[in-house]
């Protein structure tokens, strides 16, 4: 699109913005506004009622008015000694995202990235690829219930789950795999990448069907053999596409919340930092918390975004 | 078959078993949901769904255990015909039946000691007996679960059976359509979810492109900061507007309205509608807007008649988009619209939290849940993907 506007077009200067208005006002309100508030909000008490030092107690450690960012930075960690900071940050909120992040976006891009390559060379790869797309059009809860049936715990004699079944029939213990640390964040990890690889899987495919033929034809003319002919030619050709779907799951990865809620209500040390907020604001009420907590996460967020959108205006300006 | 055909083949089985393995590893787990949800509720709890089709427990037992005696359709003995439903009925509880193996019936005792079953396969044998007998007949596969779940049954039997023995629920009539209207059934969920979910897709819709088209196609000063920021605004998750909002709708009476809910849900989607919609409007050839403003044309019929048509597929992208986005929420339906109008996730949540078991239950109402986003799956899978591409990839 150009970027002049013929003269033609230009018409009555109110009329652009008789456009605009409903989106504007819209995003104003549900957007714009909340975004401060929330920012202000987190610099309160549990009840808005008065700034968060009033909150202090005497005697403890306290931040003044970031009272509600101690809390949520440290609350679930026991900082006696270094050895327990590093043991409760592990198994906090906090080092369940990293967990989280480091495990799914590496399993949901590897997948994915292995059956875009590997689909591409089979004749139903249509199907194959619409299978494993398919959790993206589930809801999340859908697809913890479908998770927590596999992964279901039963007695002695009874397994209904199909893993721990699975595990008796080879001659093994069953495993309660919601309970135990720290498999039960890796549980649920599993899940997260089930639903997500397609998505990765959809955007790889179309990036690798973007690499022109002919280069590769020439390479395996000239003797290369199909693993070297990946790794040094189609890869590198969508590493770009390759930056915008990791960043985008890093996103994703962070805003976790239904999957932790439905299969273990963010027990059993499985917490994140997205169902932390709403156990602060909708069931201790505490809203200074709460926001917080809202704010770490966005602050958390707004690297990968930003990288996201530095390649997005990259390839406009291609454009 | 030539050597370098065989050599193709081998060298390609990787690949097929690799992909194989995955599609199968993806799939199972819905499977065994789909199935275990058609499964009777005695039969869900005790056994896995791959057993769905596997002789049930007990028959081996009754043959270890009894049939010398008793005869394999155990009616052998005709004082003691197992295949009478008014004896097996008498056994309620299978310590009743482990009773009478220490009578004495024709001076010989009926059961010594070491040659009684388990507590587990005297149970399994009682189970198979009931069958056998017609005491409790029960087929593999069964609605019921559907039928339970749609009507917000939470008994221990099922709904057709407390209807038939007048035993239902307090809060149900017995009366099928009255009962589809259960603020627990699944029915009712549906029904608010369709409520919510069509206005919250189909303004998103209307306001983007109008907006979209602005940006495109009018000029007006600050034009490209704008929908910098607008489309920057993307970056604000959903936690971060929750609680501003959920407390202006408690001053404005908007709390646990359906109205409320289709706001937050535009105002939401709108930054990526925007984006998606001006990518589009914007790459219309700029040659055919002139020749409409040559021909006099206004800019609302321009948009109207021109623009908008075109956009069809954009238009259906996003809205496949948005639909399956609040349909499949949770968080915004359990922070704005509770218990007082739940949706589908809300009440399949609820019974997650509430039930400790109940799989039969669990797995028709999350089934339930998901046939409509799998039929605009598979329907529209084209315009998902493209709208997935549309935000990732250029070109």
């Amino acid at each position: 699109m150009s970027a002049r506007v013929p003269n033609i077009m230009r018409q009555g200067r109110v009329v652009p913005w008789l456009y605009l208005a409903p989106s504007l006002i819209i995003i104003l309100i549900f957007i714009v506004y909340p975004m401060f508030n929330t920012g202000y909000l987190s610099l309160r008490n549990g009840d808005s009622t008065n700034w968060a030092n009033t909150a202090c107690v005497e005697g403890q450690s306290c931040w003044g008015t970031l009272e509600n960012y101690r809390y949520a930075l440290t609350s679930e960690l026991d900082t006696t000694s270094f050895a327990s900071t590093w043991r409760t940050f592990w198994i906090s909120s906090f080092g369940n995202n990293i967990k989280w992040i480091l495990l799914m976006v590496s399993g949901s891009v590897g997948i994915g990235l292995t059956m875009a390559v590997l689909s591409d060379r089979v004749s139903y790869e249509s199907l194959a690829k619409s299978v494993v797309f398919l959790p993206m059009a589930i809801s999340f809860v859908g697809a913890g219930i479908i998770w927590k049936f596999v992964y279901n715990f039963g007695t002695e004699t009874t397994q209904i789950g199909l893993l721990n079944a699975i595990i008796r029939s080879l001659g093994g213990q069953p495993v309660s795999f919601l309970t135990r640390l720290p498999l039960n964040t890796f549980m649920l990890v599993i899940v997260g990448i089930w639903i997500w690889a397609g998505f990765c899987m959809v955007i790889l495919s179309a990036g690798i069907k973007g690499v022109s033929t002919e280069l590769l034809e020439a390479a395996r003319i000239d003797g290369a053999s199909e693993w070297t002919v990946f790794w040094r030619i189609t890869i590198p050709i969508i590493l770009p596409t390759i930056a915008v779907v990791v960043t985008t799951m890093v996103i994703n990865t962070l805003k976790i919340f239904d999957i932790v809620f439905v299969m273990t209500g963010g027990n059993f040390s499985t917490n994140v930092i997205a169902n932390r907020m709403y156990t602060e604001m909708y069931v201790n009420h505490q809203t200074g918390r709460g926001t917080a907590v809202a704010v770490i996460l966005v602050l958390a967020i707004i690297p990968f975004m930003y990288m996201n959108i530095k390649r997005f205006r990259e390839q406009e300006a291609i454009r | 078959m030539s050597y370098q055909r065989f050599k193709n083949f081998v060298g390609s089985l990787p690949t097929h078993i690799l992909v194989i393995a995955l599609v199968l590893f993806w799939v199972t787990p819905s499977m065994g949901l789909l199935v275990a949800s058609f499964r009777p509720v005695q039969d869900s709890n005790t056994t896995g769904w791959w057993q769905v089709l596997s002789a049930r427990p007990g028959a081996s037992e009754y043959r270890q255990y009894c049939a010398e005696c008793h005869g394999d359709d155990g009616e052998a003995i005709a004082t003691a015909n197992l295949r009478d439903p008014d004896l097996i009925s008498s056994f309620r509880r299978s310590i009743q039946l482990a009773a009478t193996f220490s009578n004495e019936y024709d001076g010989t005792i009926h059961l010594p000691e070491e040659q009684r079953p388990e507590s587990q396969e005297l149970a399994d044998i009682l189970a198979y007996l009931r069958r056998q007998s017609g005491v409790e007949s029960r087929p593999r596969v069964t609605i019921n679960n559907y039928v339970d779940a749609l009507v917000g049954y939470r008994g221990t039997t099922s709904y057709t059976a407390d209807c038939e023995a007048e035993t239902q629920p307090a809060d149900l009539s017995c009366e099928f359509v009255d009962d589809l209207g259960n603020p627990r059934g699944m029915a009712r969920a549906f029904l608010n979810t369709v409520i919510v979910t069509l206005p919250a897709t189909l303004l998103p819709l209307f306001f983007a492109a109008f907006a979209a088209y602005a940006f495109s196609w009018l000029h007006f000063p600050g034009r490209m900061w704008l929908f910098a920021i607008m489309v920057g605004l993307q970056i604000v998750p959903l936690q971060m507007t929750l609680v501003p909002i959920s407390r202006l709708y408690l001053q404005l009476g908007l709390s646990g309205s359906f109205l409320g809910v289709w706001l937050f849900h535009t105002g939401f989607g709108l930054p990526y509608a925007i984006f998606l919609m001006r990518n589009f409007i914007g790459s219309l050839p700029r040659e055919l807007f002139e020749s409409v403003y040559l021909d006099g044309a206004s800019h609302w019929t321009a948009f109207y008649r021109l623009a908008l048509p075109l956009s069809a597929p954009a238009l259906a992208s996003l809205a496949i988009f948005q639909f399956l986005w609040v349909w499949n929420d949770l968080l915004v339906a359990l922070v704005f619209l509770t218990g007082r109008r739940p949706v589908l996730t809300y009440q399949i949540n609820n019974l997650v939290q509430s039930l400790g078991g109940g799989w039969h239950l669990l797995t028709a109402s999350a089934f339930l849940s998901m046939i409509v986003p799998l039929i605009v799956f598979f329907a529209f899978q084209r315009y998902f993907v493209r709208g997935l591409l549309a935000g990732a990839v250029k070109g």
